[in-house]
């Protein structure tokens, strides 16, 4: 069941669409990519599903029927451009953030309490923003973002900006949060991270969507019958000598020895590549070469920029 | 809590903590006090520095030969003497007359009968008091001579019985057949520090709005904010929040001015012999056009009333001439006046259009602030919002000499004028169907405003980088949805 769906959702501005019957759905409790180049309309789609701004055509359903400005309080959003007000103490206006979304104050002031000191900031609490670093800033803007435990989590482009230490206290806290059964969605650059942590993503480039589905899904179909070799022996004499019906991409020479990268046609199967290199080199280490998110990425961009 | 409230609240405190608002709660009576109370302390002043005028009468006619010597027959008063002088040149005081210690120079001519002039010398300008204190003596002196060589027997007797000193009283009727002093000095006082709080209330604050929103989209809370609640609460939490702390600044200036006003005159001036309220509404009524001359004749026109007992018909600016004559009596007026300016009216008209008017402007500070990207780039945008105030300003003075004239009939309905202007002419007395529609149109303008607010604000604040004009604007206007 999705928690949100968007459906056929179209959004202009003067002059351009940013978003071209866009459609998605994030399943309850998964951890959903939003990728795309910038510019693609990442940050429109998400404004449109924090009800930030309206979309032209198209709804939004939360829980199965389109959603209302009372499923606000249900949603935590963390914008890619960060800010706080400056002039104001950290800790009051963490509370005023947290009961602007229905917290009350007691609680709100509880559960602060307990974030900060989990992120080890408390003494921040009586200071003022502009008196932070970056990082600790961010720090704050994410716990205002959590305090209210809601349903569903909205981070544009949330690792940007971290250092790795933060970065990594992010992934673990978002990692926590959906097996508390939260629901959430991220837009970002960072693949290894949609890699990590994703289960579904969307990948949007121009206002289309180009890609959409379970990860695992969408690796295996862009599988590409590759296949890394691990050997001993040479190189040269290889590429020479191998069997057209296998396609030598590329040997190259780096910490795990050498590496040959063979592309086998679909009927050809793994063994007999195996078999028929046994005969030529020493065998180390033979796997399928799955592709990761970043080249999937690129291809797909690509191919679509190429079509246009 | 709901979430406007909210945001009312947060707004309304974090403006009252902030220094720069505890100074100007301190700052602001003593400054409205030291505006009434300068001009008090120097007209006084002026007058206690003794001036020695010189008399050199080459007619003879105005001297008096006594056994002490030479008098001269204008009488000296505490602060202004007379040292007649003869067998000296006029010229010998030209050169180093500052070290003499003499104020001026009389000169009075052999011939003034013919020529009807004397002249007056000094280094320093002669203030208007000494030389209209002069010249009404003078003429009195030279008017008692010719009356003499007609030869009337008994003038004296004739001419004590034929003087008079008028008393004009303005006395207002009112709806239900009474009858009640005016005093139109006061009026017009009123009236014009309305007008004049207003304008200044309005532009403060509601700049403070913009700025508000401004700041907002810089530190790109907006978004998160946004995500929370709905830009209308927003924009409507944050106006109204500004709103009231300047209501409690308003409220905070009048109660110290008042008492600022009270404890410093009992202090430094008990010999005016006047109670507190009585010499703010004299100094307002005399200084509320920041007349320079008129505040002059208010003080002095009391010091000399104390000194000479004369009236003040002379030594008055013009301003002041057609008004009443012994202390007392002006006292009275001025009282009475002020019972009638309908006080409840007044007050709650003034309320009505004070917080409807800064409603109005504060939406459109609102757009404005969603419209920029920094401070800056408001200035070409909030001429022609101010436009409306300042033309107001300026009909306001002209009001106040003609409360009911077309001009400002006009400006104290529309809705962008009327906040200024309304409140000059409700002094006055204006028929209430005229209040009441000024009231509403007023109204229903500030909600449609807000409406269109709302939408452009919406747009606004999520917008960096585009122009900032109201072609711009305009098309946010139209991107309903």
């Amino acid at each position: 069941m999705n928690l949100i769906s968007a459906d056929s959702v179209v959004k202009d501005f003067t002059g351009h669409r940013a978003l071209n019957h866009v459609s998605m759905d994030v399943p309850l409790g998964s951890i959903y990519g939003l990728l795309g180049p910038n510019g693609a309309g990442k940050t429109t789609l998400l404004r449109i599903i924090n009800q930030i701004t309206a979309p032209d055509e198209g709804t939004i359903y939360f829980n199965g029927r389109p959603i209302t400005g009372e499923d606000r309080m249900e949603i935590g959003y963390l914008p890619e451009e960060r800010g706080l007000y400056k002039k104001m103490k950290v800790g009051e206006q963490a509370l005023y953030l947290a009961q602007l979304k229905g917290l009350s104050r007691a609680e709100a002031m509880q559960r602060l309490k307990v974030w900060f000191e989990k992120f080890d900031i408390s003494e921040w609490w009586g200071k003022k923003v502009e008196e932070l670093s970056k990082g600790m800033a961010q720090k704050v803007q994410f716990i205002t973002t959590v305090l209210h435990h809601p349903r569903l989590l909205i981070f544009d482009e949330p690792f940007s900006g971290f250092d790795p230490i933060n970065v990594n206290l992010l992934k673990q806290e978002i990692l926590q949060m959906k097996k508390d059964g939260a629901t959430i969605i991220f837009s970002t650059h960072n693949m290894s991270s949609v890699e990590e942590l994703c289960d579904h993503i969307t990948l949007i480039n121009r206002s289309e969507t180009l890609l959409q589905g379970e990860i695992s899904g969408i690796r295996e179909k862009y599988k590409s019958n590759l296949y890394r070799v691990t050997f001993l022996g040479d190189g040269e004499k290889l590429s020479r000598e191998i069997d057209p019906r296998f396609e030598l991409l590329k040997v190259e020479e780096n910490g795990m020895g050498r590496q040959a990268t063979i592309r086998i046609r679909q009927e050809e199967g793994s063994n007999e590549l195996i078999r028929h290199l046994a005969d030529k080199v020493e065998i180390k280490a033979f796997h399928e070469v799955i592709p990761n998110m970043n080249d999937i990425f690129i291809q797909v961009v690509n191919q679509a920029s190429d079509k246009q | 809590m709901s979430k406007t409230s909210l945001i009312i609240q947060r707004e309304y405190i974090t403006r009252i903590r902030k220094k720069s608002f505890i100074i100007m709660s301190i700052l602001g009576p003593f400054i409205f006090a030291a505006y009434v109370l300068i001009p008090m302390y120097f007209a006084t002043l002026e007058d206690k520095e003794e001036k020695k005028v010189v008399v050199i009468d080459e007619s003879k006619l105005f001297t008096e030969y006594t056994p002490d010597g030479s008098q001269f027959v204008i009488p000296e008063t505490e602060y202004l003497k007379f040292q007649v002088i003869e067998g000296v040149e006029l010229e010998t005081f030209r050169v180093g007359f500052n070290e003499t210690g003499y104020y001026a120079v009389l000169f009075i001519p052999s011939n003034i009968l013919a020529s009807e002039s004397a002249l007056l010398y000094s280094t320093k300008q002669v203030s208007i008091d000494v030389s209209n204190y002069i010249k009404s003596n003078l003429e009195t002196e030279i008017e008692d001579l010719k009356l003499a060589t007609h030869d009337i027997s008994d003038i004296d007797r004739i001419l004590a019985e034929v003087e008079t000193t008028l008393n004009v009283r303005s006395i207002k009727w009112t709806k239900d057949g009474q009858t009640q002093e005016t005093n139109t000095g006061v009026v017009m006082g009123v009236g014009y520090l309305g007008g004049l709080l207003i304008f200044f209330f309005i532009f403060f604050f509601g700049s403070q709005v913009m700025r508000g929103v401004i700041e907002e989209k810089t530190s790109r809370i907006i978004e998160v904010i946004v995500s929370s609640v709905r830009p209308f609460q927003l924009m409507m939490g944050k106006i109204i929040g500004v709103g009231l702390t300047g209501l409690t600044q308003f409220i905070i200036w009048i109660v110290f001015s008042f008492l600022l006003i009270t404890g410093l005159q009992a202090a430094f001036f008990p010999e005016l012999g006047r109670t507190p309220t009585e010499q703010v509404v004299d100094s307002d009524m005399f200084g509320g056009g920041g007349i320079p001359g008129g505040q002059l004749g208010a003080g002095s026109a009391g010091a000399l009333n104390e000194q000479t007992g004369t009236g003040p018909v002379d030594g008055i600016s013009p301003e002041d001439e057609g008004l009443a004559t012994a202390d007392m009596d002006m006292a009275q007026e001025i009282f009475a006046s002020l019972k009638s300016i309908n006080a409840g009216v007044m007050i709650g008209s003034f309320f009505v259009f004070f917080i409807f008017g800064y409603l109005l402007y504060a939406a459109m500070f609102a757009v404005i602030g969603s419209a920029v990207d920094n401070e800056t780039d408001t200035q070409q945008l909030i001429l022609p919002v101010i436009l409306p105030l300042i033309l107001a300003i300026y009909v306001m003075i002209g009001a106040i000499n003609n409360p009911d004239g077309a001009l400002p009939f006009w400006f104290s309905m529309i809705p962008f004028t009327s906040p200024v202007v309304m409140m000059v002419r409700i002094p006055f007395g204006v028929p209430y169907w005229q209040v009441g529609l000024s009231a509403a149109l007023l109204v229903m303008t500030f909600i449609g405003m807000t409406w269109v607010a709302g939408k452009v604000y919406r747009t606004g604040i999520l917008m960096y980088g585009k122009k900032n004009s109201y072609r711009e604007i305009w098309k946010w206007l139209r991107y309903s949805s």
